[in-house]
């Protein structure tokens, strides 16, 4: 019972894409483009910097918490931030 | 800083590229499908076999698109780890959830049932494939709910609470993230631009066909349908679009001033129909805003405060301040001046670096005042990277010319449906040429409204990447502006090579028509 509809639903996706006619192109530019997405750009150009420099949450919260603080020392003089 | 400065730059105009590019597959498929639902409803109520030969050629034209345009949303999520890892660390699990909620049911709710629209006629019953067509339609939709609610926190963040441990914003209430009213008004506003796209779309389609005398049938139906759908959808639109900008005119009141034009504020002030901006005008000098312009009086007060005599802030007020607001709680106040703000910004940011090494060294009463030093001041956090009072300024002749375009062209599409409908019913439509080719050439002006929207919403919306909490300046991540610009050209290439393709097999299609429609 359940093989059959197991091979219910192969057969559908298999017909499916056995009769496309302008699927066949549509797809041969989807899996171009998945490929040089997640082949090549996501690989090659886009790592996930904070996961890739960082093991844990909490060096990835001190690495952020450093920058955000530490851009201010860029643009002004932190000395001259008062609390009053 | 100049490097920095070019990561920066690099990095936003890479993200408008590439949400652009994403933006122009998005809309017809959102409106598209329920056309198809509409038709295929038909069919299956009337027997009409002509209605399924209709919504299979349709449904072609919504498979290309679909192709083309899956996943490109995905880059810009590559972007959020690479380019802007300090905002997306920031923006915590508020971001991640939304986009973790759409992934999973863009998946399975699309993918099952776009397999069942394509694959199904005559394997599955009527009902069921019927079914499967609104499921797409409304899974379509579904997905483009959890993009717009992420971004409309970022124009209004509400429902969260910032964690000085880890730096992240934490949500504290899924429903106030969810319902915020910016994300409704977002929302609805979105996805009937798409619905109105969509019924260009078809009704561009349509009438090429009937200037070329073939497809009668397919053509003048689906024109009707569309039209229909249209006219209600663009009626919608406009409604929807008083309610963002009235949320505008709330939360984000120097991008309803960059809108307008508007650098002195008054009470009873009106809304600028058409005008023409004075170049190279700064804040502070004594330039006269407009070369010319024709306005509503008291227009922008009531949409904005739903009152003719209410006080719309301009820019200068803005980053003078002292002007009296109602906040949110509806308390009277008076309003800091962006110095002011700046201030506070950087006292912010202090207590935050002096948390942690409070936290560091395990003194908690001094993390404690911090902490309270922090959370008074949380409000401003991002103008604390600003030192110019002038940087909260967005770029106002793009903000102010592309409202205009969006604007102008969404009454004109009213008008546009109204006068199809009108003619379609008096049979006249077929013999109207000069109305059938401005039908065709719509199809550029409503991708060019669509765009012009989402310059307004984001442009308008600078410096901030999440409003007034952080700047993009503070968003982006320490890297090589060389490695973003090699990627900004390779994106540039990819997706233009994309749009040729989609134009090119669209064409393609709508030249062979419905006889070989189908899958």
């Amino acid at each position: 019972m359940k093989r059959s509809l197991l091979h219910k639903v192969f057969q559908f996706y298999y017909q499916g894409f056995r009769s496309m006619t302008v699927g066949k192109t549509l797809w041969t530019i989807i899996i171009i483009k998945l490929i040089i997405m997640f082949g090549i750009l996501k690989i090659f150009f886009f790592p996930n910097i904070l996961k890739r420099n960082f093991n844990t949450d909490e060096e990835r919260s001190n690495h952020v918490i450093e920058q955000l603080t530490h851009v201010i020392e860029q643009l002004t003089n932190p000395n001259t931030i008062t609390y009053d | 800083m100049t490097e920095y400065l070019d990561v920066v730059d690099w990095s936003r105009a890479q993200f408008a590229l590439t949400a652009m590019y994403h933006w122009l597959f998005v809309p017809l498929t959102l409106g598209l499908a329920f056309i198809m639902a509409f038709m295929e409803t038909i069919y299956v109520r009337t027997g009409n076999e002509e209605w399924k030969r209709i919504t299979k050629f349709w449904q072609t034209l919504f498979g290309v698109n679909f192709a083309i345009g899956v996943a490109t949303g995905l880059i810009l999520e590559f972007e959020f780890g690479t380019n802007w890892s300090n905002y997306s660390w920031f923006v915590g699990d508020i971001f991640g959830a939304p986009l973790a909620i759409e992934g999973i049911m863009a998946f399975f709710m699309e993918s099952t049932f776009i397999a069942v629209m394509f694959f199904g006629w005559n394997k599955v019953s009527k009902k069921f494939h019927l079914a499967s067509t609104w499921l797409v339609a409304l899974g379509a939709n579904l997905s483009a709910l959890w993009i717009l609610v992420a971004n409309a926190w970022m124009q209004y963040p509400a429902g969260m609470h910032f964690n000085p441990d880890t730096a992240r914003n934490e949500m504290h209430n899924f429903w106030d993230v969810l319902f915020s009213p910016v994300a409704i008004n977002k929302f609805l506003h979105t996805i009937s631009s798409g619905y109105v796209l969509a019924a260009i779309f078809v009704i561009g389609v349509s009438a090429w066909y009937l200037l070329k005398k073939r497809e009668i049938q397919l053509a003048k139906r689906s024109i009707v349908i569309a039209a229909v759908f249209g006219l209600i959808s663009a009626l919608f639109l406009a409604f929807t679009g008083d309610g963002s900008a009235y949320q505008v005119a709330q939360k984000q009141p120097m991008k309803l001033a960059a809108m307008e034009g508007l650098y002195e504020g008054q009470e009873g002030t009106g809304l600028v129909v058409i005008g023409a901006l004075t170049p190279n005008k700064k804040f502070d000098d004594e330039k006269d805003p407009f070369i010319f312009k024709i306005e509503i009086p008291k227009l922008l007060s009531f949409l904005g405060y739903r009152n003719f005599d209410a006080f719309v802030p301009g820019v200068n007020d803005l980053i003078n301040g002292g002007y009296t607001y109602t906040d949110a709680q509806g308390n009277e106040q008076i309003a800091l001046s962006a110095e002011q703000k700046i201030a506070r910004g950087k006292i912010a940011i202090k207590a935050l670096g002096d948390y942690n090494e409070a936290s560091d060294a395990g003194d908690t009463e001094q993390m404690k005042y911090y902490r309270s030093i922090l959370e008074e001041n949380f409000l401003y956090f991002g103008y604390g990277y600003l030192n110019d009072p002038s940087s909260i300024i967005p770029n106002i002749p793009l903000t102010f010319y592309s409202f205009r375009v969006m604007v102008g062209l969404g009454f004109l599409f009213i008008a546009f449906f109204a006068f199809i409908i009108f003619l379609a019913f008096k049979q006249k439509l077929q013999n109207a040429k000069w109305v059938l080719w401005t039908s065709v050439f719509m199809i550029p002006l409503v991708y060019l409204a669509s765009q012009a929207g989402w310059i307004v919403a984001e442009v308008g919306r600078q410096p901030w990447v999440i409003q007034d909490i952080l700047p993009t300046m503070a968003a982006v991540s320490r890297i090589d502006a060389s490695a973003v610009q090699i990627t900004f050209v390779l994106f540039a290439v990819i997706f233009t090579a994309l749009l040729i393709a989609e134009i090119k097999i669209m064409i393609k299609q709508i030249k062979i028509g419905p006889k070989d429609g189908g899958k």
